[in-house]
């Protein structure tokens, strides 16, 4: 391979032309336009963001397992107005619990992790210079940037910030006599959101293009790794339903300032009635579930892509069915268009329209039971390497089963009945779609951290990261499916009004010291990722022994990534341990050899 | 002080740990070995056998548990259609608690078994089985079909509108209490509207429409008889709530602008369900509890409580239910007064305990 005439490289390619000089603080740390800096612009955001998620869950699980009691660090946070004496008030409960929900869907695990791991492996595995348009995706950045800061605002303005949940049913969020929280925090909310849609249209067009256009010599579609392809199906269903979200956002605006009725009719708050009169606060429903549940997929395909391919590079073998794995991601992909209904069983809704949403929701758990077993079976006679990576991707694997069967549960409108809104559903998507993808998000962090800063993360610390986390994340959610089964709601300030709660308190505290050592755990992570950033190994070429091309660039960021010439493809990315060859791994620019087959089937 | 000790705390952790990992890297260094990154055939082995460790830890902790809570769960279905959903339930989870199950093993022990290691050193190229891959996609694929099935088919029969006699009682939610209305003799609930609404007229209820006059409304607590038909209309006048009655396997949202409806019948008074040695043994441990918080002892009762957010009193906005058996119902029925009979009596048409609370808000 000619990949080392890099010095030459710069005169040669289009996208190059100015990088003789040094570029500048501004332009290389900030304004930067090179998918690699974007990345970790989004990475580190992220992590900023989930800090204070993360802060806030520790909080409120304080105040649902001991709710008469004072915490200092709940009034050294919070402050004497929201939590006098150390306990915090009704209003600031659900105020983090909204905002804590909004930034680890929105803020974490869509823009941190399609972000992050869009942007920078999109255009090193397909080997492309840099994303189609590196100005949209810079924007992209400081869109998201610019709503996660306002995010964070909105929690010091004197009426408190938006807490009608994170899916902000009006009547509740669109009236500021309901809530304090529904005044200016829900504008707050609003305008922020509105920036990350901008910012996650932006950033979806670009990776769409990047991956259809700009894909390496060879490289066909059925070559690309399933990075790829779960980054592209996870692009191509933010940019068809975010919109759908941002006129419900408007929609909710006009009501709000200019006394439209789209979502409100027939309401007497505050001691007098309201002018609107034949909005449906259904439809608002209706407009966010159609992006909220392709949201979920939004969030868990770009996890399921880290996790195929943490998971076959360490285990040394092709991921098993790649095919079948591409043809469940577009099935996932299709068929999440199709169930948001499931979100709205007991809203009145029509019973036949229930059926139907019945019938596409179950019908999704076949093309993801399809991925776990192929994932284990992955696994099965492999030769697993114990990266960090690997086992926050196995993690992974274990709570999208886990969660994942209990979906089957909640699908079945007749036991939605019974279980929505409680601890069941929260205990259900936690696991399957929070855990599942925070794991796999840490899993490629570890995996791809020498890409990203060049350094090698410690390797013990993430022992103990892992299984840390991994033992509170389910020391945290599993006990919360028999709240549930008891029949406890979700989002309560205390369960202490009813007495008949009182013998499962001991399940939130069970909860709450799980979150505890869970959170404690996290400045484990923290701390290595800041510190590896400096002080880390410097990292080879290739550390993971890997057959991908982002591994066949020189070390260092280089615009351009390659040299003078762009590799060319010659086979998939999943030539781990192939009969014949003399290593256990086979780069995708090594040509085929005389009579070999591709995409696994020269061993047949 | 605390703040300045936690201060304390995270720095001396921060540096401890720094020290620390500066100790491991120089002892690597003067091992002359492999840089720490790389894994080695001891990290492999001991990561191995956590898995397995973890996994029966995993296990054990489920079934514990399982057996620790599983009688403060909610009692039987006080309901006829609960138990159909109870059922249904219990069938369904038993197929996930299977696949939950052998997954999560089958996982664990590979992660286990196939350690790289010196009994482990080369890896089965493996692409794919399309034999494997028909397997399951085909045995789930039938699984979910009969899952499909009896689920629509259940949820066909509880959403059917009521047929026959039924009780009409319109549940009306607001920030942050219940009432209940009953549609009297005639069963039909009288018209209310919105802007109607006024301190003396909390619900809004016409009086121009005589359908009304018979209705009664209450607060609190309602009663309702068991083996009859119930057909619940629910509403909202500000946010949306949501009619959450667990006992009862029951739940639908009450939205402002219109009116929902949800129906079922009881098949166990208060009564009764009181002398279950399940909820017994529960209202016991309850109790001793609030004796530790220095409260009262509680007894059992059907709750109404709201499960959709709704405000800074979410929390706390419940109502009992009382299942009474027909002749209890009917003498306590016949002793409420009716709107009609409240109105000519020149007082509220509800006693209502919450005016103040209004006109704080």
């Amino acid at each position: 391979m000619s990949s080392h005439d890099h010095s030459h490289a710069h005169d040669q390619h289009a996208a190059g032309d100015h990088h003789h000089h040094e570029e500048s603080f501004v332009s290389k740390y900030l304004f930067s336009m090179d998918h690699k800096m974007i990345a970790r612009q989004f990475l580190v955001t992220a992590i900023v963001m989930a800090f204070a998620a993360m802060t806030m869950s520790t909080l409120f699980r304080l105040q649902l397992a001991w709710p008469e009691e004072g915490f200092a660090i709940t009034n050294w946070i919070l402050g004497d107005k929201w939590a006098p004496g150390g306990i915090m008030t009704p209003e600031i409960y659900l105020g983090l619990v909204t905002i804590h929900g909004t930034i680890l869907v929105f803020f974490v695990l869509t823009g941190g992790l399609s972000g992050t791991f869009a942007n920078l492996l999109i255009p090193y595995q397909v080997g492309a210079r840099d994303m189609a348009s590196p100005f949209m995706n810079m924007l992209s950045y400081w869109f998201f940037l610019v709503g996660a800061i306002i995010m964070l605002v909105s929690m010091y303005i004197p009426t408190g910030p938006a807490s009608p949940g994170w899916t902000i049913y009006p009547p509740l969020s669109a009236l500021p006599e309901a809530m304090p929280g529904s005044g200016l925090g829900m504008t707050l909310w609003l305008v922020s959101m509105s920036l990350f849609i901008v910012s996650a249209l932006l950033a979806g067009l670009n990776y769409i293009i990047t991956v259809l256009n700009l894909r390496a010599v060879g490289m066909t579609m059925l070559r690309l790794p399933l990075t790829i392809w779960a980054l592209l199906v996870t692009a191509i269903l933010g940019v068809l339903s975010f919109p759908v979200l941002l006129s419900a956002v408007l929609l909710l605006i006009f009501d709000r300032t200019i006394g439209t009725s789209f979502y409100l009719s027939d309401i007497y708050i505050n001691g007098q009635p309201l002018e609107h009169i034949g909005g449906s606060p259904i439809l608002f429903q209706h407009l966010f579930w159609f992006l909220g549940h392709p949201e979920v997929y939004i969030i868990i395909l770009p996890a399921l892509g880290i996790m195929s391919e943490v998971i076959s590079v360490n285990s040394r073998k092709p991921i098993f069915g790649y095919k079948a794995m591409v043809g469940s991601i577009l099935v996932i992909a299709l068929l999440s268009f199709i169930v948001w209904g499931h979100h709205m069983f007991i809203t009145g809704m029509n019973p036949f329209l229930g059926s139907v949403f019945v019938f596409t929701t179950v019908l999704i758990a076949i093309p993801s039971a399809v991925k776990a077993f192929n994932y284990i079976t992955t696994l099965w006679k492999g030769t697993i390497r114990f990266t960090p990576g690997m086992l926050f991707c196995i993690g992974a694997v274990s709570t999208f089963v886990t969660g994942g069967v209990t979906g089957i549960i909640l699908a079945d409108a007749a036991l939605d009945i019974n279980l929505h809104d409680n601890y069941f559903v929260v205990a259900h998507f936690h696991i399957v779609m929070g855990l599942s993808a925070i794991l796999a998000m840490c899993g490629g962090v570890y995996h791809w951290f020498p890409k990203m800063y060049l350094r090698m993360m410690n390797k013990k610390m993430g022992y103990a990261h892992f299984w840390l986390t991994f033992i509170s994340a389910y020391g945290v959610f599993f006990p919360q499916h028999f709240l549930g089964l008891a029949g406890v709601p979700r989002r309560y300030y205390t369960n202490s009004s009813f007495p008949i709660f009182e013998n499962l308190v001991s399940i939130e505290e069970m909860s709450t010291w799980f979150a505890i050592l869970g959170a404690a755990a996290q400045f484990i992570f923290f701390f290595n990722f800041f510190y590896s950033i400096f002080r880390g190994d410097k990292a080879p070429k290739n550390p993971w022994d890997s057959n991908t091309l982002e591994w066949t660039t020189e070390v260092g960021h280089h615009h351009g990534n390659w040299g003078a010439k762009l590799p060319v493809v010659h086979r998939w990315a999943y030539d781990y341990s192939k009969p014949g060859a003399r290593e256990d791994f086979i780069p995708q620019t090594v040509p085929l050899a005389q009579g070999e087959k591709d995409n696994g089937e020269g061993y047949h | 002080m605390i703040t300045l000790l936690i201060w304390a705390v995270i720095i001396l952790t921060v540096m401890a740990v720094t020290r620390l990992v500066r100790i491991y890297e120089l002892s690597s260094e003067l091992r002359g070995g492999k840089p720490q990154w790389e894994v080695t055939e001891s990290d492999n082995r001991m990561n191995a056998q956590f898995m397995m460790v973890f996994a029966f830890v995993f296990f054990v902790f489920c079934t514990w548990l399982f057996f620790e809570y599983k009688d403060r769960l909610l009692p039987v279905s006080a309901s006829e259609h609960g138990t159909h959903i109870d059922w249904l339930f219990n069938f369904n989870m038993i197929i996930i608690g299977f696949v939950f199950f052998v997954t999560n093993a089958c996982l664990f022990y590979f992660t286990f078994k196939y350690y790289k290691g010196s009994h482990n050193k080369t890896a089965t190229f493996f692409p794919e089985s399309h034999k494997l891959e028909l397997i399951w996609t085909v045995v789930p694929g039938v699984a979910l079909a009969i899952i499909i099935f009896l689920g629509i088919k259940t949820w066909n029969n509880i959403t059917t509108p009521p047929t026959g006699e039924s009780i009409v009682i319109e549940l009306y939610a607001k920030q942050f209490d219940w009432t209940a209305r009953y549609a009297g003799k005639d069963n039909v609930l009288g018209r209310r509207y919105f802007n109607l609404i006024s301190d003396t007229n909390p619900m809004g209820l016409d009086p121009a429409d005589p359908n009304g006059n018979d209705d009664i409304v209450v607060r609190n607590e309602f009663h309702i008889p068991k083996g009859k038909q119930i057909d619940f209309k629910l509403a909202s006048r500000d946010v949306i709530h949501s009619a959450y009655m667990p006992h009862f396997r029951a739940q639908m949202n009450c939205v402002p602008g219109m009116t929902t409806s949800f129906h079922y019948v009881p098949i166990i008074t208060t009564e009764e369900m009181r002398k279950n040695p399940h909820v017994i043994k529960n209202m016991e441990e309850v109790n001793v509890i609030m004796a530790e918080k220095g409260e009262a002892p509680v007894e059992f009762n059907y709750l109404l409580l709201c499960n959709k957010i709704c405000g800074s009193s979410h929390y706390n906005m419940q109502m009992n239910i009382i299942v009474d058996e027909q002749e209890q119902f009917n003498e306590w029925f016949s002793k409420q007064k009716t709107v009609g009979a409240s109105a000519t009596a020149n007082t509220n048409i509800v006693s209502d305990g919450n005016l103040l609370a209004d006109k704080k808000q």
